[in-house]
C-alpha cells in the first residue's frame, strides 16, 4: 500500500451515559493510502456510518459522549485540532457524500450557488471566477449543459443528477479524502452503476483516496481496492478485496457470501445465517458473532479474538480461523 | 403470454393505469390540460398454479402499480384479468378477490399495526373471512400459521416493535396466508432486510410454494434474487413489459437492450469480473410525456431512426420469449458473464 492518508487506531465512540450507554464503534483501526479505495461493509448498525462520521466530526442531532482513539490524518491529529481549525479540513482536505441526495441538498438554493459557496469560502476566488470553476465541475461528473444546470433548483434533478452534484461540491476543493457514506443505496441500479464509475474515474484523476461505505457485497466487489468487513461494531475482516472474495476466513464473511444468491449459476437452496445482529446496548461477550456461528467454540463466549494477520495484507478476528475452512 | 384460455391461474390482459395529477390553483386559471402519468401501459401477461414469477425494473417503471392492481388496490381503466379463465372484475366482490390474492409489501415495519399484538393481527384475518367458528379454531389456526412461517406459537402476545425485521416480514406473510390465498403477490419483500436475513426469507417463500402449490408474483429490483426465485421473468420499463423469458433464458440471451443493461448494470460479488464501462447511461424518461416510439429510444445504444417513430409491440420468439423491441437481432452476441476489462 502507498502511503497512508489517514490512520485510524483504535477508534471508539459511546453514545449516551451510564448506566444507558451504547459503543457503537469499539476499536476499530484501519489506515486508507493514497489513491485507494477502501470499503467499509456491514448491515445495518454495525457502525460503519459513526466510523465515518467520526472521522469528520459531524454527527447531526446526535452528538456521542465520548469518542476515544486516535485519527491521524496527514500526519496530523485531527482529537488536536480546535474546532476553528477543523472547519479548515472539513470541506478542504476530507469531504463527504451522504446516502440520500434528495435531503442533503439546500432546496431553497440554486444548484450554482451551492457549489460555488464552497469555492468563495475555501479557496477564496470571486463570483466570477467560482461560477466558471463550478461550470467544469459540473461538467466533470457527466451534467450535461452545466451553464443552464447552474440556475435550477435541486427538484429540478432526478436522484442520480443530485447525486452527482453531491460529488461536484465535495471535489470542489480537489479534497485529500473522500468519505462516500452509503452513495448509490437510493439509486435505481442503471444510475447506481454510472455513479460507481464516476466515482472511480475521478479516483484515477485527482488521485484521492476514498472510504467508500456501504452494505452491498457487490459493489464492494467492483469498487473497492481494500476491505473491512464489519459487525457489530468491530472489524471482522480486512483484506484486499480479491483476496476477500477468494478467501474469506471469517466465519461471519463467509456466511455472508454464503446468503448471496449466486452470481452466473443457479444454486439449491440459500444458506441464511440464523439470528439476527445483536443489540449493542447489550451485546455479546466474547466475539460478537458467536451466538450466531456454527464453529464456536467455549472462548469465543468469553475472550475478545483480536485482529491477527493470516497472510500478506489479510487480517482476520477469530480464534478458529486455521482450524475451519 | 399465450392467448389461448390455459391451465393458467391468473390471465393479465392489456392492463392500464393512469393516475391523474393534481391541479395547482395556477392550472385552474391557466386552464392547462390536464397531466396523465401512464403507470401500467397495455400489460398482459399470465401466471401458472405454483408458478414464481419476478418482475423486475427500476423505480417507477410501473412494477408495484401492478401489484395492487391485481390485489384491487388500485383500480385499472382497462384490461381484464382471467381467474382460471373466468373474467374478475374490479366490482367483483372484494372479498373473494381477497381470499385469492394477497400481498406482502416492502415494508414490514409500516405493514403491522403498532398497537395489535401478533396474534390479534393474525385472528383479525380470520375474523374478517369468517375462517374458523369458534375462538379455539382460531387460535390453533393462528398457531399454525406462526409456525408455518418459522416462529414460535408464544411469539403472538408480543407487539411487532419487540421483533426483529425478518420476524416482521414472516408475520406479513403469515397474515397474507391466513386466508390461504392461490396467488401471493410479494412487492420488494426483502429489500428492507439485511443480507444475512434476506436469504431466510427466499428459502421461506420457497418453501411455501412447495407446500401450499402457492403461486407467487415476485416485485423486485434485485436481479440476482430474482433470479434466484422465479421461474420467469418478466422485465418492466415505464409502465411496459419489454420482455419475458423463462429465467436462463433471459440471462443466457437477453435480447432486449435494456435488459441486457440492467443484466450488466448489477454489481457482481466478484471482484475478479470489473468492467469501467457504464452498462447504460442517461436516465428514465418522465412517465408524464413518454417518448412516441419505443420507451427506451431516449437511451438506447442500438437506438435507429424508426425506433424513436414507431412503438414497437411484444412479439413472441422461439421457447416461450417475448420482447418488446424493432430491432432485437442487433443485441445478439451478448456474453453475461464476460463483462471484464
Amino acid at each position: 500500500m502507498s502511503q497512508p492518508i489517514i490512520k485510524v487506531d483504535e477508534l471508539r465512540v459511546t453514545f449516551g451515559h451510564t448506566p444507558e450507554a451504547v459503543t457503537v464503534v469499539d476499536g476499530v483501526s484501519f489506515e486508507i493510502g493514497q489513491g485507494e479505495v477502501f470499503g467499509l461493509v456491514g448491515e445495518s448498525g454495525s457502525g460503519k456510518s459513526v466510523t465515518c462520521r467520526s472521522l469528520i466530526q459531524l454527527f447531526g442531532g446526535a452528538r456521542p459522549s465520548s469518542v476515544t482513539g486516535r485519527i491521524l490524518f496527514d500526519g496530523q491529529d485531527l482529537a488536536q485540532l480546535s474546532p476553528a481549525d477543523f472547519v479548515r479540513i472539513r470541506g478542504t482536505s476530507i469531504a463527504m457524500i451522504f446516502q440520500d441526495p434528495m435531503t442533503a441538498l439546500n432546496p431553497t438554493m440554486r444548484i450554482g450557488d451551492q457549489i460555488q459557496e464552497t469555492l468563495c469560502r475555501h479557496d477564496g476566488l470571486t463570483p466570477r471566477q467560482a461560477r466558471l470553476r463550478a461550470i467544469d465541475l459540473l461538467k466533470a461528473v457527466g451534467v450535461t449543459a452545466p451553464e443552464r444546470r447552474l440556475d435550477s433548483y435541486p427538484h429540478e434533478f432526478s436522484g442520480g443528477m443530485r447525486q452527482r452534484v453531491l460529488i461536484a461540491i465535495a471535489l470542489a476543493c480537489r479534497p485529500k479524502l473522500l468519505i462516500a457514506d452509503e452513495p448509490t443505496t437510493a439509486l435505481d441500479v442503471t444510475v447506481q452503476d454510472q455513479i460507481l464509475k464516476l466515482i472511480l474515474r475521478l479516483r484515477d484523476e485527482t488521485g484521492m483516496a476514498v472510504l467508500f461505505v456501504t452494505h452491498d457485497l457487490g459493489v464492494v466487489a467492483q469498487t473497492c481496492d481494500r476491505v473491512g468487513v464489519m459487525y457489530a461494531g468491530r472489524i471482522m475482516e480486512m483484506a484486499d478485496t480479491t483476496q476477500l472474495f477468494a478467501n474469506p476466513s471469517h466465519p461471519y464473511t463467509r456466511a455472508l457470501l454464503r446468503a448471496l444468491p449466486a452470481h452466473g449459476k443457479r444454486s439449491g437452496r440459500l444458506e441464511p445465517i440464523g439470528g439476527a445482529p445483536p443489540s449493542l446496548a447489550d451485546p455479546p461477550t466474547g466475539c460478537r458473532f458467536h451466538p450466531r456461528c456454527r464453529n464456536a467454540v467455549v472462548d469465543c463466549t468469553t475472550v475478545r479474538p483480536p485482529l491477527v494477520t493470516v497472510a500478506p495484507g489479510h487480517s482476520g478476528a477469530c480464534f478458529r480461523m486455521g482450524d475451519v475452512s | 403470454m399465450t392467448m389461448d384460455p390455459p391451465q393458467g391461474l391468473l390471465a393479465i390482459r392489456h392492463l392500464s393505469k393512469t393516475f391523474t395529477l393534481p391541479r395547482s390553483t395556477r392550472d385552474v386559471v391557466t386552464a392547462a390540460p390536464l397531466r396523465r402519468l401512464h403507470a401500467l401501459r397495455d400489460v398482459s401477461l399470465e401466471i401458472a398454479p405454483g408458478e414464481i414469477l419476478g418482475i423486475v425494473g427500476e423505480s417507477g417503471c410501473g412494477k408495484t402499480t401492478f401489484g395492487r392492481c391485481l390485489a384491487g388496490l388500485e383500480r385499472p381503466e382497462a384490461g381484464e384479468l382471467l381467474w382460471r379463465g373466468q373474467p374478475m372484475l374490479h366490482t367483483d366482490n372484494r372479498a373473494r378477490r381477497a381470499r385469492r390474492i394477497q400481498m406482502v409489501f416492502q415494508d414490514p415495519y409500516a405493514a403491522l399495526n403498532p398497537g395489535m399484538s401478533l396474534g390479534t393481527m393474525l385472528d383479525e384475518a380470520l375474523l374478517v373471512h369468517g375462517i374458523g367458528t369458534s375462538a379455539a379454531e382460531r387460535r390453533d389456526r393462528v398457531n399454525a400459521l406462526l409456525e408455518m412461517v418459522g416462529l414460535t406459537p408464544n411469539l403472538k402476545d408480543r407487539l411487532p416493535h419487540a421483533i426483529s425485521g425478518g420476524q416482521r416480514q414472516r408475520v406479513c406473510i403469515a397474515r397474507a396466508l391466513a386466508v390461504e390465498p392461490e396467488l401471493l403477490i410479494a412487492d420488494e419483500p426483502v429489500s428492507a432486510l439485511d443480507a444475512s436475513v434476506q436469504a431466510q426469507i427466499i428459502n421461506l417463500l420457497e418453501d411455501l410454494r412447495t407446500k401450499l402449490n402457492l403461486a407467487l408474483i415476485f416485485i423486485a429490483h434485485d436481479l440476482n434474487v430474482v433470479r434466484h426465485i422465479s421461474d420467469r421473468i418478466a422485465v418492466m420499463y415505464l409502465g411496459e413489459v419489454v420482455e419475458t423469458a423463462p429465467t436462463e433464458m433471459l440471462f443466457a440471451r437477453p435480447e432486449h437492450p435494456y435488459t441486457r443493461g440492467l443484466l450488466k448494470a448489477i454489481p457482481q460479488p466478484d471482484p475478479t469480473k470489473r468492467t469501467r464501462v457504464p452498462s447504460i447511461e442517461g436516465e428514465m424518461p418522465d412517465p408524464l410525456n413518454p417518448p412516441a416510439g419505443c420507451a427506451l429510444s431516449t437511451r438506447c445504444p442500438l437506438v435507429l431512426p424508426d425506433c424513436r417513430a414507431r412503438h414497437p409491440s411484444l412479439v413472441m420468439g422461439e421457447d416461450d420469449h417475448f420482447v418488446r423491441c424493432l430491432n432485437p437481432a442487433a443485441s445478439t452476441g451478448f456474453v453475461f458473464t464476460s463483462s471484464s476489462d
